[in-house]
């Protein structure tokens, strides 16, 4: 029978949460580096027991831990991070130019078919990939060397490349968002790289329809429609139906279209989840309700759900990587809270329970389907 | 010594033994300490300037030796074992 393992990066350690195919009874160990900020953790799907880690502290700075047994045990790889060439500078909050400075991981993207190549949106943004396992990393260092990546400013959590999307169809073809310089892609294996943010409008900043600056909080694909593309911005839930080149909003009827987290549904392309936010300045949900809205006509038609879900009193935040989608012949979705809980539906979002309610605050949830 | 989160990365107890090249020097030392656990590289110093990371802190016989040149001479008993050199964490953050 299947099982399932959830991997959770909190505030202080990353947790490991595994269950058979119910997804009812859960097995939970952590924290694995008691401590430390994960985060993000992901498994490879070419070997589910290769996972990768990004704890970092304040104090001793990034490392990558690398598990080869389906997150029991872990080994240190490697920690060096080093912008190619002279890194240049970024634009500062208040205009000026700044120096790129290496600061933390703030994703690991594994490769679909190699388990010792894995991608790092890092914060100053940027990319960079191992092919050796995690021991060593190199930058792809045009996307850091656009012609408008002076300009790019920080968001309020840093200039951070927090979203990697590899396309099943196309290896060559990565999508990538920073925050607040938008979207990218490459076609070339990450030679060069192109703004994918036509039709994104941000009323925040100066030109609302630029080419660049917008603030894309998380982007999800279906692998199996690996060329349309849904967006959870600042404000507005928006949509691509040719990999990026445009976008339209399918915010519809939500309650409030501010948000960090969203994913597809792994067996329903037009099926996708999102946790509508109070507002930028209120990063809770709105009446102290928690709400996941589906929508099963690719945007526009959303509907609430609530069943298992506090709906008073609440006032935790969804973060953009804390959402993820299993492979269960019956869909499965998760997400973490910051106040810690980790919520499981096995039935496509329909019903909800937590599996786990006091962890530190979750930074990141992953699964893997496992034979 | 060495602060908790760097124990548990390199594998060690809270006091490390090390010969470092002489003159013993907070980044010969440190040298030698990172050619024994190289986990341990950029995690106390950057890993290209090798400069002490901003909340890291070095004492030695009470004394803070953070913000002194990192060749300067460690004092005479961390030379002869007496007394370690502590790498801390700083309390900071709350």
């Amino acid at each position: 029978m299947s099982k399932v393992r959830v991997l959770v990066g909190t505030h202080k350690g990353a947790f490991v949460l595994t269950s058979d195919g119910k997804r009812q009874n859960w097995e939970v160990t952590g924290p694995h580096f008691a401590g430390w900020e994960v985060y993000h953790l992901k498994g490879s799907p070419a070997d589910p027991n290769r996972i990768y880690c990004a704890p970092s502290t304040g104090w001793h700075g990034q490392v990558i831990q690398r598990s080869d047994d389906g997150g029991k045990s872990w080994e240190p790889v490697g920690s060096k991070f080093a912008y190619e060439g002279t890194p240049g500078t970024h634009q500062w909050y208040d205009g000026t130019p700044h120096p790129y400075e290496f600061k933390r991981v703030w994703h690991l993207e594994p490769s679909l078919t190699d388990p010792d190549t894995v991608y790092a949106g890092v914060e100053d943004a940027a990319i960079f990939a191992s092919t050796d396992g995690g021991k060593n990393w190199a930058e792809f260092s045009a996307l850091r060397e656009h012609d408008t990546a002076k300009g790019w400013q920080p968001g309020a959590g840093g200039l951070c490349l927090h979203t990697i999307l590899l396309d099943p169809g196309n290896p060559q073809r990565i999508f990538i968002a920073i925050s607040a310089a938008g979207a990218f892609r490459t076609d070339d294996g990450g030679k060069s790289w192109k703004p994918i943010n036509r039709g994104l409008r941000s009323q925040y900043i100066p030109d609302p329809n630029a080419e660049v600056g917008h603030c894309v909080h998380h982007i999800a694909m279906s692998s199996q429609r690996p060329g349309v593309l849904f967006m959870q911005k600042h404000w507005d839930v928006m949509r691509s139906d040719d990999a990026g080149d445009n976008w339209r909003e399918v915010s519809g009827n939500l309650p409030t279209d501010f948000g960090f987290a969203i994913d597809v549904h792994a067996h329903e392309p037009e099926t996708i989840y999102v946790v509508p936010i109070k507002s930028d300045s209120e990063h809770f949900p709105l009446d102290g309700q928690l709400r996941v809205y589906r929508s099963r006509s690719g945007g526009n038609e959303w509907e609430p759900l609530t069943k298992g879900l506090p709906q008073s009193n609440c006032f935790v935040n969804v973060l953009r990587d804390a959402m993820a989608v299993d492979t269960m012949d019956d869909c499965g979705i998760y997400f973490g809270t910051t106040g810690g809980q980790v919520y499981a539906s096995a039935d496509a979002g329909d019903s909800w329970a937590p599996i786990v309610r006091d962890l530190p605050a979750v930074l990141s949830v992953e699964v893997q389907t496992l034979a | 010594m060495l602060p908790a989160h760097l124990r548990n990365l390199a594998r060690v107890g809270a006091e490390v033994a090390v010969e470092a090249a002489a003159p013993a020097t907070i980044d010969s030392t440190l040298d030698a300490l990172e050619a024994r656990y190289p986990v341990l590289c950029g995690t106390i110093r950057d890993h290209d300037t090798l400069q002490r990371r901003a909340f890291i802190r070095y004492f030695a016989c009470e004394e803070d030796l953070s913000h002194q040149p990192a060749d300067t001479p460690l004092p005479e008993p961390v030379l002869a074992g007496r007394e370690p050199l502590i790498v801390l964490g700083a309390i900071a953050g709350g």
